[in-house]
């Protein structure tokens, strides 16, 4: 179990004071300047040394994100954008963090932003988090006053942090279309390349980052690569806040070290499953578009990135959706198929009319009113769908339908067949 | 996608103003962007207008791209694209029921059941009294507090048949509760019955510096 001097959201839960005064006597704004005196490519082989992957889902290396920045600031300025559109279902850490413990996120954005160079940050954050947006900007006013960040600040390098937000689109958690939705427009990912890298926001070089991989940095700045890089296992490092939301006796939000073992993450923290252990039924470990994987893999599968990969699943978000031997998994499934179908931008044709026509399908499963070889029809138009789209989405929407085939097809086929047999009678 | 549509003509006011302070806002949103990209603010302006006029109408979307120096076609798309964007009138209290799957596991059927018998069967459709309506929405970003309405501003979390009827009835009389967990037992996303971490005092033995 992690110790909680080695947490970095001390107050995640927002029970200790959120000024900069109370911050500051948690560790936040300690030594900064000394950071930022360590130079942009210091920084980034820090982050890089201590393994730290993005947060929101892809799990790309941030360190190593961050270098694909030019190395020199030339007639375009530089942008960072912080992806606070928090909308995969099952997860709810960065609310946590903005309107908690805001600080850790405007602290990390001033020191990624030195480290690309850049001298203005945009967070985006979703439309529906309105209170969040206001906590997040008490805090950011906080830090003007306070000459932490902004003009001729004390530390030296000139930094404005905005907030921007959207208005209720899922896609525009997708970094490309979060660039476009920034820019004024419909959220519709753009082609790659040219990568943010280069051209993002107005067609100067952008990095997207979520929450909690640029809330991370201050701590191991302060605390050292080392320090993370310990905690958990090689490429799979450091802390991660976990969302445990479903048939659990004690939902929350809790930060842990990465691998941690599935089950012990819900007996210890999440008041354990419903009906103990064995009522487990299927949990879905990292939000939306993570294949659900059955109990008896639960059983032993640890959270990390290349672990629940290995059980053709993901860690996403860590969004952890446990599923009691009472839920409906057809239909928890057949809904997700709805969100996919609502939340396509419409784009790309095998999304637009395979999101719709997989739930279309789906619902019929739901009822058993399918035949078994629809079954079969539905995991080869997902496979369609899979790698021809623009963006992730089209991708991600049939990989709750084929966690559900992969575990549980002999319970679609029941259904099927119980249908037939009462059409029959 | 979801097929989204203006109001008829013969719904819509004849003309959209900002009000003096919510220009001051309005410009204040303008300003966060480098000159000649005002177009960012498009999302911020229109949301802005709902909060004065309560949906978005076609006035105003004019009058948005009017100052933002865009062509009507396009705030028309940025208005008919976000589905936070309220193309037609709601009730004073519009009550957004999040329905995915982690509210749907927690319960959000009993929810969705209260709203259909106390405001009405059918979605995005005011009372008579023009208090309250009600819509399904996708995950609103507060799982391990599901079931969520989000009302306005509010998250309304923790809930259950008897929460969201006291809730509905607290809003008809226009006297909203508290928002947050509605069980009473927790205040945030921290496990019932106290946090579980962060438990160590050593972490908080430092106190703030006064100012």
């Amino acid at each position: 179990m992690l110790a909680d001097k080695d947490r970095i959201f001390t107050n995640i839960y927002g029970f200790e004071d959120k000024s900069v005064a109370g911050a500051k006597a948690r560790g936040h704004w300690d030594g900064t300047k000394r950071i930022l005196e360590l130079g942009p490519e210091a920084i980034c082989e820090v982050v890089k040394k201590s393994g730290l992957r993005g947060r929101g889902g892809a799990g790309f290396a941030t360190g190593l994100k961050w270098t694909f920045m030019p190395k020199e600031v030339k007639d375009r300025p530089h942008y960072l954008v912080v992806n606070a559109d928090e909308s995969e279902p099952g997860t709810c850490k960065d609310r946590e963090i903005m309107r908690s413990d805001p600080h850790h996120l405007i602290e990390g954005c001033l020191i990624a932003s030195f480290a690309m160079r850049a001298h203005t940050c945009y967070i985006y954050i979703r439309g529906e988090f309105v209170r969040e947006r206001e906590a997040l900007q008490a805090a950011i006013d906080e830090c003007y006053a306070a000459r932490l960040i902004g003009k001729n600040n004390v530390h030296g390098w000139d930094f404005d942090l905005y907030v921007h937000h959207g208005a209720g689109a899922y896609i525009c958690g997708e970094e490309t279309a979060l660039l476009e939705s920034f820019e004024g427009k419909k959220g519709m990912p753009r082609m790659k390349p040219p990568f943010p890298a280069n051209m993002g926001i107005y067609g100067c070089p952008t990095t997207v980052n979520n929450v909690e991989s640029i809330a991370v940095v201050p701590t191991i700045m302060r605390r050292g690569a080392e320090w993370f890089a310990a905690i958990g296992r090689a490429n799979n490092t450091g802390t991660k806040l976990f969302q445990i939301s479903g048939h659990v006796n004690t939902p929350c939000v809790v930060e842990e070290a990465l691998g941690i073992p599935m089950r012990e993450l819900i007996e210890k923290y999440a008041g354990g499953v419903r009906g103990g252990w064995d009522n487990l039924q299927a949990v879905i470990p990292g939000g939306a578009s993570c294949p659900m994987i059955p109990k008896s893999v639960c059983d032993d599968v640890i959270m990390d990135f290349d672990a629940l990969k290995a059980v053709n699943s993901s860690l996403g978000t860590a969004a952890v959706i446990v599923m009691d031997k009472s839920a409906d998994l057809v239909r928890v499934v057949s809904r997700y198929a709805y969100f996919y179908k609502h939340e396509s931008c419409g784009q790309c044709t095998p999304c637009r009319e395979g999101t719709g026509w997989m739930w279309r399908v789906m619902k019929r499963l739901e009822t058993g009113d399918a035949r078994v070889e629809e079954i079969d029809q539905l995991w080869e138009v997902g496979k369609q769908c899979e790698g021809h789209t623009i963006c992730g989405l089209g991708d991600a929407a049939p990989w709750p339908i084929q966690g559900l085939i992969r575990h549980f097809r002999p319970e679609l086929e029941r259904r099927i067949a119980e249908r037939h047999k009462m059409a029959a009678e | 996608m979801s097929l989204r549509r203006l109001a008829p003509p013969e719904m819509q006011p004849a003309s959209f103003e900002f009000s003096l302070e919510n220009m001051a806002r309005v410009e204040k949103e303008i300003a966060k962007y480098p000159p000649g990209r005002q177009a960012s603010a498009v999302i911020s302006l229109l949301w802005i207008g709902q909060e004065q006029q309560g949906w978005v109408t076609h006035p105003m979307i004019e009058a948005v791209g009017r100052r933002l120096d865009m062509p009507f076609i396009r705030v028309l798309e940025v208005a008919t694209f976000y589905t936070m964007f309220n193309l037609h009138p709601v009730g004073k209290y519009h009550l957004q029921v999040c329905t995915t799957p982690p509210c749907m596991l927690r319960g959000s059927d009993d929810v969705v059941k209260m709203c259909e018998k106390h405001i009405g069967r059918s979605q995005m459709t005011p009372t008579a009294d023009g208090m309250l309506s009600w819509t399904e929405v996708e995950c609103l970003g507060a799982c391990t507090n599901a079931p969520v309405i989000q009302v306005g501003k509010d998250f309304y979390e923790d809930l259950d048949a008897a929460s969201t009827e006291k809730l509905i009835e607290a809003f008809r009389a226009d006297k909203p509760l508290k928002p947050g967990p509605q069980t009473g037992s927790r205040v945030g996303c921290e496990p019932e019955g106290g946090k579980t971490t962060l438990t160590d005092p050593a972490l908080y033995a430092k106190k703030p510096e006064p100012a």
